[in-house]
């Protein structure tokens, strides 16, 4: 026993060396296409191009820049919208769009956003900020922010119900809580800008690829080396939590040091306008990836309860000896349940990239919707992972019509602790019992 | 490559103040999760908290560093109680679930515009609210020999810091070996024995979530001081997260292991950032690999696989017993 | 010397009906009802526990014997109903409260605290150690006398339980029947006036099995009431002093050993579980 704990152990410590050897090397080639490197002759300019929500460009509209060590500029948009600003130093540099220049009929989609800031790590690049344009100043009645709101609730909660229904399933059938699972969406997405921006293809070709090969590399190499060697020496459960928060904390600062801080736009239908649909504004892109999104779900509740992997699935999250006693291969069954939710984490990776850009705190925003959403529904029930995805979103949004915006995961967060205590299991969750 | 410039830099950090900020967070967690077993992921709440009521009062309304200190314990007391009252009796998973969420929201209202007034919004809270303190000074002078390096105010946070994690120690070793330790620690391994007993464990609980995060505001204190400045983002998940590194590292429920664990780590991360830095700008590591702004993304990565392998390879840390694995094979 | 209507006495006098009243019942419990969504896990009309006496609770697996334990322990509530303890209600009380008011219990699952050494489980039992308060723990002068009179008393009844050697041992050491040991001994700290035993001697090899059943003889001696449940026949019907059978969350019978041992509707509801299995062989 001592030896093959030793064998497996090298055997471990092996692989491990070898994924981050490959992890370096993979570095080294990526740093070169997707970050400008330090070429410190490069001038460093925040940009943008101010358009009206039909994408005609704004002229003559001011943007005020200020930064560190007392650094501020004016400029205005010239005839094709366009500004930019050359800036000096490293730092936190926020630009403010005078919002009284704009034409009448055109205002802010969002008053909030009126100032959009950058981080400014290195020196040698173009950051381009974005401010939300849309139609019309006149105050949206209680009853059309309702709708609008409720409609982005209901994105947001699908967008949290894919990453939550791999978790659930991750969790159900080998009692792991990921903590890395919401990298598993910024991977993805910055697949995605990999793709499009850097190997210049088309995003509808980019997407699909970002999530076959989240499918493959999140979800089928991570159980194949990372996990199921833990699970065969017997690590603890709470154990293999803290590896997850460790293995979060690499991905996330190797993330950062691959793509630098800020949040990236991929280069197709970023400053899309959004369709008037009755009481609701939203994208031609929102939609598409919202229905595609709905269909990933669909496939997947289709897959847990006709398939025979599926059904196999919920043996094991059941009761893992009796599933595996009455012939069920558990250690595939694990397999298919990782590389489904790493699709689908993946996915909803994609539809955040698409819609409002990729940074890579991507993750590490969504890990706490995505946990609210699974307990709040009952940890390892799925519908319940489902429910409790759309009830956080919802309410989120919602949330923002009573308190300020900025204030809208607080209202969610209250919403968890309250529920918890009232229903300790959750919505959908079973009670336990001691003795 | 300037050896003994490294040496100063690492030794320094290793004796300095963000080793006493990281022990006396991780000997709260100790209190809480290798003593208890309880999941408090929520310890960056605890030092915000700490850290906030030493600028806010200060700064905002004038009040004297020392009563500012005292609303500091209250207010982690209070905390303790918000975040108990309702959580204790829930299982070990969701008490990790509702200590994040309470500690986020923590973090978010600091950070918000709403409150920018009173708690200095996202750029947080600077200013020189540890006045009193420092006045207090003896060694304004500093300390500098060619293998250690502390300035003035640095020097006076280090000694008082460390005095104050050896007291704090000492009580909590006290404490540890008595009956009431032992009440704690079967508390950790099976709560409905210990009831079995006629023992309240839920007002067990409550008291080691109370002493754990008052220790954990204290770090908050010596957060804030040190550098006259709070800065709400300084106090995420991430916090926590090293503070439990730290804590594992010198091998939890052992009541000298953060104190161990945090120098050794402070130790690796400033050797290892200093190494790499030296490495860059003598062009030892080429600028297309690690570019000399990337040198402190490095080290995070560095932090967090190296907290995977602490806790595959050598779970009990240093200090701990492989028998009384603070982290069960079961758990 | 024996009291007339004592621990034993009363089973000559009782009524052998399921809820019959006991002369001096220490226990009460009335029209107690958990459900756990459909099912319904226990529906106990009316039961009596005499006091001083050695009560078995019987029954297939799944009768609600745990459940009902929990529920009178107050690890469990129940859906409706009241019991005393003493005449005190216990509706609501927590079960630490009810630990200390005298009524304590052991797991079906042993809950040896494995990371704690044997001396140190023992020491955990005891009552009113000022140690245990969290301002006085400070302070070791105030608690150290205290801590070395109950371990005087805690190696004492080691000794009898024949665990003495495995004081320093931590729980996690000893064998599967030694941790059962240990759990009765730990109780014994606590002082209890009623110990319920929750399958004491499952898993316990036949040597240790006699060693315990002479512990809970000297228990009765000593003047506790002992409500234990078990599978083991033979056990049962050495040492009851009466017998409950539940069956589907009911009280089915109650009696003598031998009378209950007889009853067609007992055996019904084992056989019913049980095809093949004979009411006298080794436990389910």
């Amino acid at each position: 026993m001592e030896r093959d704990l030793n064998f497996a152990s090298k055997k471990i410590s092996a692989r491990l060396i070898l994924l981050a050897i490959t992890t370096f090397s993979a570095t080294a080639g990526i740093s070169l296409i997707a970050t400008p490197a330090n070429a410190v002759e490069k001038p460093t300019k925040l940009y943008g191009v101010v358009t009206s929500s039909t994408e005609q460009p704004l002229e003559g509209i001011g943007i005020s820049i200020e930064g560190p060590e007392g650094f501020s500029a004016d400029v205005t948009t010239d005839s094709l919208g366009a500004w930019e600003v050359l800036i000096p130093t490293k730092g936190t540099y926020s630009a403010t769009i005078n919002e009284d220049d704009l034409p009448s009929g055109q205002a802010l989609t969002d008053p909030t956003k009126g100032t959009a800031k950058a981080n400014v790590f290195m020196l040698g690049v173009e950051l381009r900020l974005l401010f939300p344009i849309g139609p019309g100043v006149e105050k949206a009645t209680l009853l059309e922010r309702s709708a609008q709101l409720t409609v982005d609730g209901l994105i947001l909660g699908l967008i949290i119900a894919l990453a939550a229904l791999g978790l659930n399933l991750i969790f159900g059938t080998t009692g792991l809580t990921n903590f890395a699972h919401g990298e598993i969406l910024t991977f993805a997405g910055l697949l995605t800008y990999y793709f499009s921006a850097i190997a210049k293809l088309p995003v509808i070709v980019a997407a699909p690829i970002a999530v076959v090969l989240s499918a493959f590399i999140s979800g089928f190499l991570q159980d194949r080396y990372l996990w199921k060697p833990l699970r065969k020496r017997g690590t603890g459960l709470i154990a293999m939590l803290v590896v997850s928060i460790g293995f979060a904390i690499f991905l996330r600062y190797f993330f950062l040091f691959l793509f630098g801080g800020d949040t990236r736009q991929l280069p197709q239908y970023a400053g899309q306008a959004g369709l008037e649909l009755g009481l609701v504004n939203i994208t031609p892109k929102s939609i598409l990836t919202t229905v595609i999104g709905i269909g990933f779900i669909v496939f997947a509740t289709l897959w847990l309860l006709r398939t025979r992997m599926g059904k196999a699935s919920r043996a094991v999250a059941d009761n893992p000896a009796l599933a595996s006693a009455s012939g069920i291969d558990v250690q595939k069954v694990i397999r298919a349940v990782w590389i489904l939710g790493a699709a689908l984490a993946g996915y909803a990776g994609v539809i955040v990239t698409v819609n409002q850009g990729v940074s890579f705190l991507m993750g590490q925003d969504m890990l706490l919707l995505i946990f609210a959403a699974v307990t709040l529904g009952g940890l390892g029930t799925a519908n319940g992972a489902l429910v409790g995805s759309l009830i956080i979103g919802l309410f989120v949004q919602l949330s923002t019509l009573f308190i300020p915006t900025e204030l809208k995961y607080v209202g969610a967060l209250i919403v968890l602790i309250l529920i918890l205590i009232v229903r300790p299991q959750g919505i959908l969750g079973r009670k336990e019992r001691i003795g | 490559m300037d050896i003994l410039f490294i040496i100063q830099q690492t030794l320094s950090a290793t004796l300095g103040v963000n080793a006493i900020i990281f022990a006396l967070a991780a000997i709260g967690l100790n209190m809480h999760f290798g003593y208890t077993g309880l999941l408090n992921f929520g310890q960056a709440g605890f030092l915000a908290i700490g850290a906030y009521s030493v600028a806010v009062p200060v700064i905002t309304f004038g009040l004297s560093l020392w009563l500012a200190l005292l609303i500091g314990i209250f207010n982690s007391i209070l905390f303790a109680l918000l975040l108990g009252i309702p959580t204790l009796r829930l299982r070990a998973d969701y008490l990790a679930i509702v200590t994040i969420a309470a500690a986020e929201i923590v973090r978010q209202i600091a950070r918000s515009a709403t409150f920018n007034d009173s708690l200095g919004g996202s750029d947080g809270i600077t200013g020189k609210f540890g006045k009193e303190f420092f006045d207090l000074n003896p060694f304004k002078q500093g300390l500098t020999t060619p293998i250690l390096r502390f300035n003035g105010n640095d020097l006076w946070v280090v000694i008082t810091g460390w005095v104050l994690v050896a007291l704090i120690t000492f009580v909590m070793w006290i404490m540890v070996n008595s009956p009431w330790g032992r009440v704690m620690r079967a508390i950790r391994e099976d709560e409905d024995a210990v009831r079995s007993l006629g023992k309240n464990v839920y007002l067990y609980k409550m008291q080691s979530l109370i002493i754990g995060g008052v220790i954990g505001s204290i770090a908050g204190f010596v957060y804030a001081l040190s550098r006259q400045s709070v800065q709400p983002d300084n106090y995420g998940t991430a916090l926590t997260f090293f503070a439990y590194t730290v804590l594992i590292l010198g091998g939890a429920a052992r009541v000298f292991a953060p104190i161990v664990g945090a120098m050794i780590f402070w130790f690796l991360i400033v050797f290892i950032e200093q190494v790499l830095r030296a490495g860059v700008t003598s062009n030892i590591i080429p600028d297309w690999l690690i570019g000399v702004n990337q040198v402190g993304q490095i080290r995070f990565m560095l932090m967090g696989l190296g907290l995977m392998l602490l806790m595959i390879f050598r779970p009990q840390g240093i200090f701990g017993d492989k028998k009384e694995l603070a982290l069960d094979a079961k758990a | 010397m024996q009291k007339p209507n004592s621990g034993s006495n009363f089973a000559l006098t009782a009524s052998q009906t399921p809820g019959s009243s006991k002369p001096d019942p220490i226990l009460i419990a009335d029209k107690i009802t958990r459900q756990f969504g459909g099912l319904t896990a226990v529906n106990v009309d009316h039961v009596e526990i005499q006091r001083g006496s050695i009560t078995a609770l019987i029954g297939p697996n799944g009768a609600g014997k745990t459940t009902f334990f929990n529920l009178l322990t107050g690890y469990d509530s129940p859906n409706s109903g009241t019991w005393s303890f003493n005449g005190k209600a216990l509706n609501g009380i927590p079960p630490h409260k009810v630990a200390r008011l005298g009524m304590v219990r052991t797991f079906q699952l042993t809950k040896a605290l494995y990371r704690l050494t044997v001396i140190e489980n023992m020491l955990l039992g005891a009552r009113a150690q000022k140690g245990e308060s969290v301002l006085l723990s400070v302070f070791p002068w105030i608690w150290r006398s205290q801590e070395a009179a109950i371990r005087v008393k805690a190696t004492s009844i080691l000794k009898n339980f024949k665990l003495i050697e495995k004081q320093d041992d931590f729980a996690a050491a000893l064998s599967g029947g030694q941790r059962k040991l240990l759990e009765m001994a730990r109780a014994l700290m606590v002082e209890p006036e009623m110990v319920m035993l929750d399958e004491p001697m499952a898993g316990v090899n036949p040597a240790l099995k006699q060693s315990l059943l002479e512990h809970i003889k000297e228990l009765r001696n000593e003047g506790k009431t002992v409500l234990f449940v078990e599978h083991d026949m033979d056990m049962v019907h050495e040492i009851s002093d009466w017998v409950i059978v539940m069956a589907q969350g009911q009280i089915i019978a109650e009696g003598t050993p031998a009378t209950v041992m007889g009853n067609a509707q007992v055996i019904e509801a084992y056989l019913g579980a049980h095809h093949d299995s004979d009411l006298s062989s080794e436990g389910a």
